[in-house]
Protein backbone atom coordinates (compact mmCIF):
# COMPACT_ATOMS: atom_id res chain seq x y z
CA UNK A 1 0.00 0.00 0.00
CA UNK A 2 2.94 2.43 1.17
CA UNK A 3 4.47 1.35 -1.42
CA UNK A 4 2.21 2.88 -4.42
CA UNK A 5 3.83 5.84 -4.51
CA UNK A 6 7.08 4.71 -5.82
CA UNK A 7 5.55 1.61 -8.00
CA UNK A 8 8.76 2.16 -10.43
CA UNK A 9 12.15 1.02 -8.65
CA UNK A 10 14.64 2.23 -11.18
CA UNK A 11 17.02 2.57 -7.97
CA UNK A 12 17.97 -0.01 -6.01
CA UNK A 13 17.19 1.87 -2.35
CA UNK A 14 17.88 -0.79 -0.26
CA UNK A 15 14.96 -2.17 1.88
CA UNK A 16 11.56 -0.85 2.37
CA UNK A 17 10.55 2.18 4.70
CA UNK A 18 8.05 -0.48 6.50
CA UNK A 19 11.34 -3.34 6.69
CA UNK A 20 13.48 -0.58 8.28
CA UNK A 21 10.73 0.65 11.04
CA UNK A 22 10.01 -2.89 12.17
CA UNK A 23 14.17 -3.86 12.10
CA UNK A 24 14.96 -0.74 14.11
CA UNK A 25 11.70 -0.94 16.34
CA UNK A 26 12.32 -4.25 17.19
CA UNK A 27 15.89 -3.10 18.36
CA UNK A 28 14.74 -0.46 20.17
CA UNK A 29 12.15 -2.55 22.36
CA UNK A 30 15.10 -4.80 22.86
CA UNK A 31 17.45 -2.77 24.04
CA UNK A 32 14.81 -1.30 26.38
CA UNK A 33 14.04 -4.43 28.01
CA UNK A 34 17.55 -5.29 27.85
CA UNK A 35 18.30 -1.83 29.57
CA UNK A 36 15.21 -2.06 32.04
CA UNK A 37 16.12 -5.64 33.30
CA UNK A 38 19.74 -6.19 33.29
CA UNK A 39 22.21 -3.86 33.63
CA UNK A 40 24.16 -4.62 30.91
CA UNK A 41 24.98 -1.68 28.59
CA UNK A 42 26.35 0.86 31.07
CA UNK A 43 29.72 0.30 29.21
CA UNK A 44 28.27 0.88 26.21
CA UNK A 45 26.50 4.51 27.88
CA UNK A 46 29.58 5.82 29.21
CA UNK A 47 31.58 5.31 26.13
CA UNK A 48 29.17 6.68 24.12
CA UNK A 49 28.71 9.44 26.67
CA UNK A 50 32.51 9.81 26.08
CA UNK A 51 31.17 11.30 22.79
CA UNK A 52 28.24 13.62 23.20
CA UNK A 53 29.89 15.18 26.94
CA UNK A 54 31.65 18.01 24.90
CA UNK A 55 28.13 18.81 23.11
CA UNK A 56 26.37 18.95 26.67
CA UNK A 57 29.24 21.02 27.65
CA UNK A 58 28.94 23.33 24.98
CA UNK A 59 25.61 23.77 25.64
CA UNK A 60 25.78 24.46 29.42
CA UNK A 61 28.38 27.28 28.68
CA UNK A 62 26.00 30.12 27.98
CA UNK A 63 24.79 29.34 31.39
CA UNK A 64 27.97 29.41 33.01
CA UNK A 65 29.30 32.48 31.31
CA UNK A 66 25.73 34.09 32.49
CA UNK A 67 26.83 33.31 35.91
CA UNK A 68 30.35 33.88 35.53
CA UNK A 69 29.47 37.49 34.31
CA UNK A 70 27.09 37.67 37.40
CA UNK A 71 29.20 37.29 39.87
CA UNK A 72 32.41 39.58 38.06
CA UNK A 73 29.64 42.25 38.67
CA UNK A 74 28.58 42.00 41.77
CA UNK A 75 27.88 45.14 43.92
CA UNK A 76 30.42 45.80 46.29
CA UNK A 77 27.80 46.13 49.33
CA UNK A 78 26.14 42.72 48.72
CA UNK A 79 29.79 41.06 48.95
CA UNK A 80 30.60 43.14 52.05
CA UNK A 81 27.21 41.73 53.48
CA UNK A 82 27.76 38.13 52.51
CA UNK A 83 31.61 38.56 54.17
CA UNK A 84 30.60 39.11 57.28
CA UNK A 85 27.18 36.64 57.59
CA UNK A 86 29.86 34.18 56.52
CA UNK A 87 32.57 35.59 58.88
CA UNK A 88 29.61 35.14 61.90
CA UNK A 89 28.47 32.13 60.88
CA UNK A 90 31.86 30.95 61.12
CA UNK A 91 32.43 32.12 64.38
CA UNK A 92 29.48 30.09 65.54
CA UNK A 93 30.48 26.89 63.86
CA UNK A 94 34.24 27.10 65.02
CA UNK A 95 32.75 27.62 68.61
CA UNK A 96 30.24 24.61 68.06
CA UNK A 97 33.52 22.71 65.94
CA UNK A 98 35.74 23.21 69.23
CA UNK A 99 32.65 21.59 71.24
CA UNK A 100 32.30 18.33 68.52
CA UNK A 101 35.89 17.65 68.90
CA UNK A 102 35.54 17.66 72.92
CA UNK A 103 32.26 15.35 72.50
CA UNK A 104 34.26 13.36 69.99
CA UNK A 105 37.16 12.56 72.30
CA UNK A 106 34.98 11.82 74.85
CA UNK A 107 32.42 9.35 72.68
CA UNK A 108 36.15 7.63 71.51
CA UNK A 109 37.02 7.34 75.21
CA UNK A 110 33.46 6.26 76.21
CA UNK A 111 33.41 3.71 73.26
CA UNK A 112 37.06 2.36 73.97
CA UNK A 113 35.93 1.68 77.72
CA UNK A 114 32.75 -0.53 76.80
CA UNK A 115 34.98 -1.65 73.50
CA UNK A 116 32.27 -0.25 70.99
CA UNK A 117 33.80 -0.53 66.91
CA UNK A 118 34.08 3.56 66.43
CA UNK A 119 31.58 5.24 63.82
CA UNK A 120 33.40 5.44 60.15
CA UNK A 121 34.07 8.63 59.52
CA UNK A 122 34.12 10.07 56.11
CA UNK A 123 36.06 12.43 53.92
CA UNK A 124 33.42 14.20 51.18
CA UNK A 125 33.92 15.99 47.62
CA UNK A 126 33.09 18.47 46.28
CA UNK A 127 31.07 18.68 42.81
CA UNK A 128 29.47 20.97 40.86
CA UNK A 129 25.72 20.54 38.98
CA UNK A 130 25.93 20.48 35.77
CA UNK A 131 22.44 20.79 35.06
CA UNK A 132 19.35 19.51 36.33
CA UNK A 133 16.19 17.35 35.26
CA UNK A 134 17.10 16.62 32.00
CA UNK A 135 13.94 14.50 31.62
CA UNK A 136 10.78 15.63 32.77
CA UNK A 137 9.83 12.13 34.40
CA UNK A 138 12.65 12.37 36.61
CA UNK A 139 14.45 14.21 39.45
CA UNK A 140 17.45 13.76 38.21
CA UNK A 141 20.89 16.36 38.44
CA UNK A 142 24.08 15.65 36.78
CA UNK A 143 26.96 16.85 38.14
CA UNK A 144 30.59 17.64 37.33
CA UNK A 145 32.70 14.79 38.44
CA UNK A 146 32.61 10.89 37.55
CA UNK A 147 35.03 8.00 37.05
CA UNK A 148 37.68 10.04 37.06
CA UNK A 149 37.24 11.42 40.79
CA UNK A 150 36.80 7.94 42.08
CA UNK A 151 33.18 8.25 42.45
CA UNK A 152 30.87 4.99 42.39
CA UNK A 153 27.14 4.59 42.11
CA UNK A 154 25.73 4.20 45.71
CA UNK A 155 27.68 6.79 47.05
CA UNK A 156 25.54 9.20 49.10
CA UNK A 157 25.52 13.17 48.26
CA UNK A 158 24.54 16.03 50.42
CA UNK A 159 24.82 19.79 50.94
CA UNK A 160 25.77 21.84 54.12
CA UNK A 161 22.06 21.06 55.04
CA UNK A 162 20.68 17.55 54.48
CA UNK A 163 20.78 14.60 52.19
CA UNK A 164 20.26 16.02 48.70
CA UNK A 165 20.32 12.28 47.00
CA UNK A 166 22.60 9.32 45.98
CA UNK A 167 25.15 8.70 42.99
CA UNK A 168 23.09 6.30 40.08
CA UNK A 169 25.05 6.08 37.39
CA UNK A 170 28.97 7.26 36.82
CA UNK A 171 30.28 8.16 33.43
CA UNK A 172 34.02 8.74 32.86
CA UNK A 173 33.44 12.95 33.68
CA UNK A 174 30.22 12.61 34.93
CA UNK A 175 27.99 10.92 36.92
CA UNK A 176 24.25 10.86 37.51
CA UNK A 177 22.78 12.16 40.60
CA UNK A 178 19.00 10.80 41.83
CA UNK A 179 17.49 13.09 44.45
CA UNK A 180 15.73 12.14 47.12
CA UNK A 181 12.51 13.31 45.41
CA UNK A 182 12.64 11.03 42.74
CA UNK A 183 9.41 8.71 43.17
CA UNK A 184 9.47 5.51 45.47
CA UNK A 185 13.24 6.83 46.27
CA UNK A 186 13.24 5.17 50.14
CA UNK A 187 15.69 6.69 52.91
CA UNK A 188 15.37 4.81 56.43
CA UNK A 189 15.40 7.99 58.69
CA UNK A 190 14.41 8.47 62.19
CA UNK A 191 12.59 10.99 64.37
CA UNK A 192 15.56 13.28 66.06
CA UNK A 193 13.18 14.22 68.86
CA UNK A 194 12.86 10.84 69.90
CA UNK A 195 14.39 8.14 68.12
CA UNK A 196 11.06 7.04 65.91
CA UNK A 197 12.63 4.92 63.01
CA UNK A 198 10.19 5.27 59.82
CA UNK A 199 11.07 4.83 55.71
CA UNK A 200 10.95 8.38 54.01
CA UNK A 201 9.71 8.44 50.21
CA UNK A 202 9.93 10.79 47.22
CA UNK A 203 6.54 12.30 45.67
CA UNK A 204 7.85 12.38 42.42
CA UNK A 205 6.17 15.45 41.13
CA UNK A 206 6.98 17.41 43.80
CA UNK A 207 9.87 19.03 45.67
CA UNK A 208 8.28 16.52 48.92
CA UNK A 209 8.85 13.92 50.63
CA UNK A 210 5.97 11.39 52.49
CA UNK A 211 6.25 9.35 55.41
CA UNK A 212 3.44 6.77 54.35
CA UNK A 213 3.43 4.05 56.85
CA UNK A 214 2.82 5.93 60.23
CA UNK A 215 -0.11 4.62 61.98
CA UNK A 216 -1.93 7.77 63.47
CA UNK A 217 -0.80 7.31 67.35
CA UNK A 218 2.66 7.55 66.44
CA UNK A 219 4.58 10.02 68.29
CA UNK A 220 5.00 12.63 65.76
CA UNK A 221 4.41 16.37 65.06
CA UNK A 222 5.05 19.04 62.90
CA UNK A 223 8.19 20.80 62.66
CA UNK A 224 10.01 17.71 63.73
CA UNK A 225 13.32 17.00 62.17
CA UNK A 226 13.93 13.71 60.38
CA UNK A 227 18.19 12.57 60.25
CA UNK A 228 19.01 9.44 58.69
CA UNK A 229 18.98 6.43 60.75
CA UNK A 230 21.79 4.65 59.09
CA UNK A 231 20.18 1.32 59.29
CA UNK A 232 20.48 0.36 55.31
CA UNK A 233 23.95 0.85 55.01
CA UNK A 234 23.58 3.13 52.20
CA UNK A 235 22.79 6.11 54.24
CA UNK A 236 25.19 7.20 57.20
CA UNK A 237 23.49 7.50 60.86
CA UNK A 238 22.73 11.40 61.63
CA UNK A 239 22.26 13.28 58.71
CA UNK A 240 19.61 15.35 58.40
CA UNK A 241 17.21 15.18 56.11
CA UNK A 242 13.60 16.43 56.10
CA UNK A 243 11.40 18.61 58.20
CA UNK A 244 7.65 17.31 59.13
CA UNK A 245 5.67 19.87 57.25
CA UNK A 246 1.91 18.64 57.34
CA UNK A 247 0.32 15.57 59.23
CA UNK A 248 -3.48 14.59 58.34
CA UNK A 249 -4.79 11.85 60.91
CA UNK A 250 -7.90 10.80 59.63
CA UNK A 251 -9.33 7.98 61.23
CA UNK A 252 -10.97 6.20 58.50
CA UNK A 253 -7.28 5.79 57.32
CA UNK A 254 -5.10 3.02 59.17
CA UNK A 255 -2.00 5.68 58.44
CA UNK A 256 -1.65 9.40 58.89
CA UNK A 257 -0.68 11.04 56.21
CA UNK A 258 2.45 13.41 56.86
CA UNK A 259 4.69 15.03 54.23
CA UNK A 260 8.18 16.82 54.91
CA UNK A 261 10.01 19.27 53.14
CA UNK A 262 13.50 18.13 52.35
CA UNK A 263 15.99 20.20 54.53
CA UNK A 264 19.11 20.25 52.36
CA UNK A 265 19.08 22.60 48.90
CA UNK A 266 17.53 19.44 46.86
CA UNK A 267 16.78 22.13 44.22
CA UNK A 268 18.56 24.91 45.00
CA UNK A 269 22.31 24.33 45.26
CA UNK A 270 24.74 24.20 42.64
CA UNK A 271 27.70 22.91 44.71
CA UNK A 272 27.67 19.16 46.15
CA UNK A 273 29.37 17.35 48.52
CA UNK A 274 29.87 13.68 47.66
CA UNK A 275 30.83 11.25 50.73
CA UNK A 276 33.55 9.48 49.63
CA UNK A 277 33.01 5.90 51.36
CA UNK A 278 29.53 4.12 51.77
CA UNK A 279 29.02 2.81 55.04
CA UNK A 280 30.38 -0.57 55.90
CA UNK A 281 28.35 -3.00 58.24
CA UNK A 282 28.81 -5.66 59.38
CA UNK A 283 27.36 -9.00 58.06
CA UNK A 284 24.29 -10.26 58.57
CA UNK A 285 24.37 -13.03 60.90
CA UNK A 286 24.18 -16.25 59.08
CA UNK A 287 23.42 -18.17 62.28
CA UNK A 288 20.21 -17.53 62.57
CA UNK A 289 19.16 -17.55 58.63
CA UNK A 290 20.05 -21.34 58.87
CA UNK A 291 18.67 -21.86 61.99
CA UNK A 292 15.54 -20.67 60.73
CA UNK A 293 15.84 -22.40 57.19
CA UNK A 294 16.36 -25.58 59.33
CA UNK A 295 13.58 -25.36 61.13
CA UNK A 296 11.32 -24.53 58.15
CA UNK A 297 12.85 -27.46 56.57
CA UNK A 298 12.21 -29.95 59.46
CA UNK A 299 8.45 -28.26 59.64
CA UNK A 300 8.27 -29.32 55.78
CA UNK A 301 9.04 -32.45 56.38
CA UNK A 302 7.11 -33.78 59.50
CA UNK A 303 4.09 -32.45 57.08
CA UNK B 1 5.90 34.52 0.20
CA UNK B 2 7.72 31.48 0.78
CA UNK B 3 4.61 30.26 2.70
CA UNK B 4 3.15 29.48 -0.67
CA UNK B 5 4.72 26.66 -1.84
CA UNK B 6 8.11 26.83 -1.74
CA UNK B 7 9.02 24.47 -3.92
CA UNK B 8 7.48 26.23 -7.15
CA UNK B 9 8.72 29.74 -6.50
CA UNK B 10 12.60 28.42 -5.32
CA UNK B 11 14.63 25.76 -7.65
CA UNK B 12 15.79 23.04 -4.79
CA UNK B 13 19.10 23.37 -3.92
CA UNK B 14 21.92 20.85 -2.98
CA UNK B 15 22.42 20.38 0.56
CA UNK B 16 26.39 19.40 1.83
CA UNK B 17 26.22 16.16 4.14
CA UNK B 18 28.26 18.70 6.65
CA UNK B 19 25.38 21.31 6.46
CA UNK B 20 23.05 18.11 7.40
CA UNK B 21 25.20 16.66 10.16
CA UNK B 22 25.55 20.47 11.59
CA UNK B 23 21.90 21.14 11.56
CA UNK B 24 21.62 18.15 13.81
CA UNK B 25 24.43 18.94 15.88
CA UNK B 26 23.25 22.04 16.85
CA UNK B 27 19.75 20.72 17.34
CA UNK B 28 20.65 18.21 19.75
CA UNK B 29 22.79 21.24 21.40
CA UNK B 30 19.29 22.83 21.95
CA UNK B 31 17.83 20.06 23.41
CA UNK B 32 20.92 20.21 25.91
CA UNK B 33 20.48 24.11 27.33
CA UNK B 34 19.95 24.19 30.79
CA UNK B 35 15.89 24.02 30.22
CA UNK B 36 14.12 23.85 33.68
CA UNK B 37 10.88 23.53 35.14
CA UNK B 38 8.36 25.14 33.02
CA UNK B 39 10.66 25.78 30.61
CA UNK B 40 11.50 22.17 30.19
CA UNK B 41 7.58 21.43 29.18
CA UNK B 42 7.38 23.73 26.67
CA UNK B 43 10.64 22.97 25.06
CA UNK B 44 10.66 22.15 21.63
CA UNK B 45 12.14 19.00 20.69
CA UNK B 46 14.37 20.41 18.51
CA UNK B 47 16.06 16.98 17.14
CA UNK B 48 13.03 15.67 16.31
CA UNK B 49 11.90 18.35 14.40
CA UNK B 50 15.38 18.68 12.28
CA UNK B 51 14.88 14.67 11.99
CA UNK B 52 11.43 15.15 10.77
CA UNK B 53 12.54 17.93 8.25
CA UNK B 54 15.61 16.01 6.82
CA UNK B 55 13.61 12.51 6.73
CA UNK B 56 11.12 14.79 4.69
CA UNK B 57 13.19 17.09 2.39
CA UNK B 58 16.24 14.67 1.97
CA UNK B 59 14.80 11.03 2.35
CA UNK B 60 17.55 9.58 0.49
CA UNK B 61 20.09 10.91 2.95
CA UNK B 62 18.48 11.05 6.53
CA UNK B 63 16.13 7.44 7.07
CA UNK B 64 14.97 5.67 9.67
CA UNK B 65 18.56 3.93 10.31
CA UNK B 66 19.79 6.94 10.91
CA UNK B 67 17.30 8.59 13.19
CA UNK B 68 17.38 5.55 15.01
CA UNK B 69 21.35 6.66 15.81
CA UNK B 70 21.03 10.14 16.59
CA UNK B 71 17.57 8.79 18.95
CA UNK B 72 20.47 6.47 20.75
CA UNK B 73 22.33 9.56 21.02
CA UNK B 74 19.50 11.27 22.98
CA UNK B 75 18.91 8.70 25.21
CA UNK B 76 22.52 9.05 26.03
CA UNK B 77 22.60 12.86 26.70
CA UNK B 78 19.54 12.46 28.47
CA UNK B 79 20.03 9.24 30.77
CA UNK B 80 16.71 8.02 29.38
CA UNK B 81 16.58 4.27 28.56
CA UNK B 82 18.49 2.93 25.84
CA UNK B 83 15.87 2.54 22.62
CA UNK B 84 13.40 5.49 24.38
CA UNK B 85 14.40 8.06 21.91
CA UNK B 86 15.62 5.75 19.70
CA UNK B 87 12.00 4.55 19.15
CA UNK B 88 10.62 7.62 18.91
CA UNK B 89 12.69 9.18 16.39
CA UNK B 90 11.89 5.97 14.14
CA UNK B 91 8.82 6.18 14.14
CA UNK B 92 9.21 9.98 13.59
CA UNK B 93 11.12 8.96 10.41
CA UNK B 94 9.67 6.92 9.35
CA UNK B 95 6.14 9.02 8.99
CA UNK B 96 8.28 11.65 7.55
CA UNK B 97 10.07 8.80 4.95
CA UNK B 98 6.25 7.31 4.12
CA UNK B 99 4.73 11.01 4.28
CA UNK B 100 7.16 13.09 2.30
CA UNK B 101 5.79 13.24 -1.35
CA UNK B 102 2.24 13.90 0.43
CA UNK B 103 3.75 16.46 2.39
CA UNK B 104 6.22 18.25 0.11
CA UNK B 105 2.64 19.37 -2.23
CA UNK B 106 1.31 20.73 0.61
CA UNK B 107 2.59 24.50 1.75
CA UNK B 108 4.05 25.24 5.01
CA UNK B 109 0.70 25.82 6.95
CA UNK B 110 -0.77 22.81 5.65
CA UNK B 111 2.31 20.98 6.89
CA UNK B 112 1.75 21.30 10.32
CA UNK B 113 -1.17 20.50 10.56
CA UNK B 114 0.25 16.90 9.38
CA UNK B 115 3.18 17.45 11.27
CA UNK B 116 1.09 17.60 14.76
CA UNK B 117 0.01 14.41 13.94
CA UNK B 118 3.24 12.98 13.66
CA UNK B 119 4.45 14.41 17.20
CA UNK B 120 1.26 13.31 19.00
CA UNK B 121 2.36 9.97 17.77
CA UNK B 122 5.94 10.14 18.87
CA UNK B 123 5.45 12.00 22.34
CA UNK B 124 2.61 9.44 23.35
CA UNK B 125 5.03 6.53 22.51
CA UNK B 126 7.37 8.05 24.84
CA UNK B 127 5.02 8.66 27.45
CA UNK B 128 3.39 5.19 26.85
CA UNK B 129 7.13 3.81 27.30
CA UNK B 130 7.33 5.68 30.52
CA UNK B 131 4.12 4.80 31.60
CA UNK B 132 4.92 0.69 31.10
CA UNK B 133 8.03 1.00 32.76
CA UNK B 134 8.10 3.19 35.63
CA UNK B 135 4.40 3.26 35.72
CA UNK B 136 3.55 7.20 36.16
CA UNK B 137 3.21 10.26 33.53
CA UNK B 138 3.81 13.42 33.61
CA UNK B 139 0.86 15.45 31.41
CA UNK B 140 3.01 18.81 31.07
CA UNK B 141 5.19 16.69 28.91
CA UNK B 142 2.87 16.84 26.19
CA UNK B 143 2.98 20.52 26.04
CA UNK B 144 6.02 20.04 24.13
CA UNK B 145 4.41 18.33 20.68
CA UNK B 146 2.67 21.44 20.88
CA UNK B 147 5.54 23.97 21.12
CA UNK B 148 7.40 21.99 18.19
CA UNK B 149 4.59 21.91 15.92
CA UNK B 150 4.47 25.71 16.28
CA UNK B 151 8.26 25.98 15.94
CA UNK B 152 7.48 24.17 12.56
CA UNK B 153 7.09 26.88 10.24
CA UNK B 154 10.19 29.21 11.41
CA UNK B 155 12.56 26.04 11.73
CA UNK B 156 11.70 24.82 7.87
CA UNK B 157 11.91 28.38 6.97
CA UNK B 158 15.43 29.12 8.41
CA UNK B 159 17.03 25.79 7.42
CA UNK B 160 15.72 26.68 3.70
CA UNK B 161 16.81 30.19 3.76
CA UNK B 162 20.59 28.87 5.72
CA UNK B 163 20.47 26.74 2.61
CA UNK B 164 19.89 29.61 0.05
CA UNK B 165 22.76 31.64 1.75
CA UNK B 166 25.23 29.07 1.75
CA UNK B 167 24.79 27.88 -2.31
CA UNK B 168 24.67 31.68 -2.94
CA UNK B 169 27.93 31.89 -1.46
CA UNK B 170 29.67 28.96 -2.78
CA UNK B 171 28.46 29.92 -6.28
Amino acid sequence: MIDNTHSFRFFQRGPSPVVRLVFFVTLSLLLMFVDARYRYLESARSTLSVLVSPIQSLASLPGRIWRDVGDYLTLQSSLKNSNHALQTQHVVDAGQLARLQALELENKQLRDLVALPIRDTYTTTLAEIIYSERDLFKRKVVINKGADAALQAGQVVMDDNGIVGQITRVYPWLSEVTLITEKDHVVPVQVLRNGLRTIIFGAGDTSQLALRYMPISSDIQEQDVLVTSGIDGTYPAGIPVAKVTKIERDAAYPFARITCLPLGGVDRHKHLLILSAQAKLPELPPSEVSVEDARNAKAKRKK
Amino acid sequence: MALHNPNKTEIQRPVGNLYIFSSIVIAVLLNGLPWEGVALMLRPDFVAMVLLYWCMHKPMRIGIGMAWAVGIFADVADASLFGQHALTYTLLAFGGVVLHRRLQMFDLRQQTTQVLGLFALTYTVYALMHWLIDGDVVWGYFLGCITSTLMWIPLSLLLQGLRQIRVGRDS
